[in-house]
């Protein structure tokens, strides 16, 4: 008989990079590179998202903070990100993403209020729509298409973005969402983050696939990867996945490769299990750095307006830390608040109780 | 007005809300064209549409996560879960956000979801269908954890739970499914989400119990009636939160009580509701609390389920231990 094989499908995973790590173009540029104004926003975002970073790192060791993932290293991502969204879109984030919080209107004290352990500070007084940080790994994807379900029946032109990280891209929430958002065609728009890191696991023991991006294929999903330390790539990309989710031409997975220069979070220490060595390798990838040498090259940047930006962010972070640690906790019957619209009846007494033994336990 | 069983009466409650509040959705797996495989959702596409009623892929936990970021645009989804065998999938939705979304924004993001799933044993069903896991639902605060047992009931409180701004999980026990009919109105009215039920008044000892095993219990009271023994039976319809009032006025009156649920003994609700009652009506009782539950096994397949369940019998001899004790 006939050998009746046939291929009856094939897929290819593309990756697009603008920008080397010295800056240098590695293809033809966007029309971004030729906006200056755009790029210093996008460049000083990035340096927000860092020294933010910092600070609260700091302020963590200080015991002034609570634990805290930074992300060192992966500026570019979430700046790039939340630089296309609009406001009226949804973001999903993972617990890594303050750039792209910051660009979609999350204050710097509303963050450290909610990392120095107070609920209050994921009632975001800008982006009222966005969901809070999630901390369980990927059921966020499953609300970003919950959110783009109620947009798409509504038939509103609005898109959801949600945040992951590589360890994410293992659970089956991240596959169930992608599934039901292929299936329905949803307005959304997946970005990983892989950072080469969930905590301690390499991204080669996370999975045996060659790329993440392609996990987005078996759900018949438009996928494809990135250099996530090139904002560049990362603004082209994701601009153009949000246009097709807004124009209902449905979803995209982006994977967009990064590395986590820091510790998982301050409450890890990475050299357990990481070679030093390799930090000094992706040190030379920095996405700051990057954006940097093209804006110098340019002669859009140097060093006098370097230190004044520095200086000008440095006193915006101290002004949101300052608003941070004078925020006052909150009385201890708050728990019973926002537990539902009106508290049950049966909960009243709880709450009475909890009243009476901490009465002026606050400051008042 | 008709006779509708209980089945009928949830199809006739989510009809209702579809065509009275445009953000009411209903989905879930085969409750489209096929109606559910237990035909709760009947007729409900054909009538509102693909986009109000609609299938969705087959994962549960998808289903949890899908409502939850539906609600936080302001829909109000009524998802199903085929069975409670299913559910455990969605746990991780439920406990980690759905019950906390309030919470955790302080009001800005809520979450006005229900679940509805069939539960119960005493069907023959196959393997993983006959669970009575409540108390599971119970221990997750910001939840509601609802359980009608008779029509007009289900279709009162379903309407309260689709109105509430809150999650509520929605556990229907499928032995009442088809078991009965009853008079239905289709006023649109909903019932309280947080007032156990008195369905029978009595004197002599108070019978707490929810769902199927109403049916058991109820007919031992009304034997005990031919004896001139008056049991007053609570329904603890909405299990939580647990309207304590109500079981304690019916002790301080009665001074007895036995528990009935189908669930496994240990942690169960009923656990619950003595403790609750031995710290508030201690001095009430003249008798020990009795509980008749399920044993702390795993509900036997079809051909041992009988055994497992609270029968007339248990119940009675339960009964029978409280009175006879001083």
């Amino acid at each position: 008989m006939a050998n009746q094989e046939k291929e009856v499908a094939q897929f290819t995973i593309h990756y697009t990079q603008y920008l080397d790590k010295h800056g240098n173009p590695t293809q033809p540029l966007p029309s971004l590179a030729e906006d200056p104004k755009q790029l210093v926003n996008l460049y000083r975002s990035m340096l927000v998202t860092r020294a933010f970073d910092e600070k609260s790192v700091k302020l963590q060791r200080m015991g002034k903070l609570g634990t805290f993932p930074s992300v060192l290293g992966q500026e570019a991502i979430g700046v790039g990100v939340g630089s296309v969204m609009r406001k009226e879109d949804v973001l999903c984030p993972n617990y890594r993403d303050y750039g792209a919080q910051f660009s979609h209107g999350v204050s710097m004290s509303e963050l450290l209020v909610y990392w120095g352990g107070d609920e209050r500070g994921s009632n975001f007084a800008k982006a009222r729509q966005d969901f809070p940080v999630c901390i369980p790994i990927a059921s966020q994807a499953l609300h970003a298409v919950g959110a783009a379900t109620a947009i798409k029946l509504r038939k509103e032109s609005r898109v959801v973005v949600v945040m992951l990280g590589d360890g994410a891209t293992s659970r089956g929430d991240f596959y169930e969402a992608m599934n039901v958002a292929g299936v329905w065609d949803l307005p959304v728009v997946f970005v990983v983050n892989n950072n080469q890191w969930a905590i301690s696991m390499r991204r080669e023991e996370q999975s045996r696939t060659k790329t993440l991006a392609q996990k987005g294929i078996a759900a018949g999903i438009w996928s494809e990867q990135i250099d996530g330390n090139d904002v560049f790539a990362v603004h082209e990309v994701t601009q153009a996945a949000i246009e097709r989710a807004r124009e209902a031409k449905g979803p995209t997975l982006i994977e967009a490769l990064s590395y986590r220069m820091g510790d998982h979070t301050t409450a890890d220490d990475a050299s357990r299990y990481r070679d030093p060595s390799e930090l000094e390798q992706h040190r030379e990838e920095d996405p700051i750095k990057r954006l940097r040498y093209y804006l110098e090259q340019k002669g859009w940047w140097n060093d006098q307006k370097e230190q004044e930006l520095h200086k000008e962010i440095e006193e915006e972070i101290e002004t949101a830390v300052k608003e941070y640690l004078s925020n006052q906790p909150n009385t201890p019957e708050s728990m019973f608040d926002h537990l539902f619209e009106k508290l049950p009846e049966p909960l009243v007494p709880q709450k009475e109780a909890v009243k009476r033994l901490y009465k002026g336990s606050k400051d008042e | 007005m008709s006779e509708k069983t209980l089945v009928e009466a949830i199809n006739l409650a989510l009809a209702h809300e579809l065509a009275a509040d445009r953000d009411v959705v209903v989905f879930g797996e085969d409750v489209g064209a096929n109606g559910g495989v237990f035909r709760a959702t009947i007729d409900l596409q054909s009538q509102f549409g693909v986009d109000r009623v609609f299938d969705t892929p087959l994962a549960e936990n998808m289903i949890a996560g899908l409502a939850v970021g539906m609600a936080a645009q302001g829909l109000k989804p009524v998802a199903e879960i085929q069975f409670m065998g299913f559910i455990y999938a969605a746990l991780d939705q439920l406990i980690s956000h759905a019950s906390r979304m309030r919470h955790r924004t302080q009001g800005r993001l809520t979450c006005p979801m229900v679940m509805r799933t069939p539960f119960g044993g005493g069907i023959h069903a196959p393997e993983h269908h006959s669970e009575s896991t409540e108390a599971l639902f119970a221990h997750i605060p910001g939840l509601r954890v609802v359980i009608p047992s008779s029509p007009q009931q289900a279709y009162g409180l379903l309407l309260a739970s689709i109105r509430d701004p809150d999650p509520v999980v929605f556990l229907e026990p499928t032995r009442l499914y088809r078991l009965f009919k009853q008079e239905v109105v289709d006023d649109g009215k909903a019932l309280p989400l947080d007032e156990c039920f008195i369905l029978r008044e009595g004197r002599d000892v108070t019978l707490i119990s929810w769902g199927a095993m109403l049916v058991e219990t109820l007919k031992v009271a009304n034997e005990l009636a031919k004896r001139n023994i008056e049991a007053e039976i609570i329904d603890v319809a909405t299990i939580n939160p647990l309207d304590m009032d109500t079981i304690l006025r019916s002790i301080e009156k009665t001074g007895r009580c036995v528990i009935v649920h189908e669930a496994v003994r240990t942690c169960g609700v009923g656990a619950e509701i003595a403790a609750q009652i031995s710290e508030h009506a201690l001095t009430s009782l003249l008798a020990p609390i009795q509980r008749v539950t399920g044993y702390d096994t795993i509900i036997p397949l079809p051909a041992l389920e009988q055994y497992y369940l609270p029968s007339e019998n248990r119940i009675l001899q339960a009964i029978q231990k409280t009175l006879e004790y001083s």
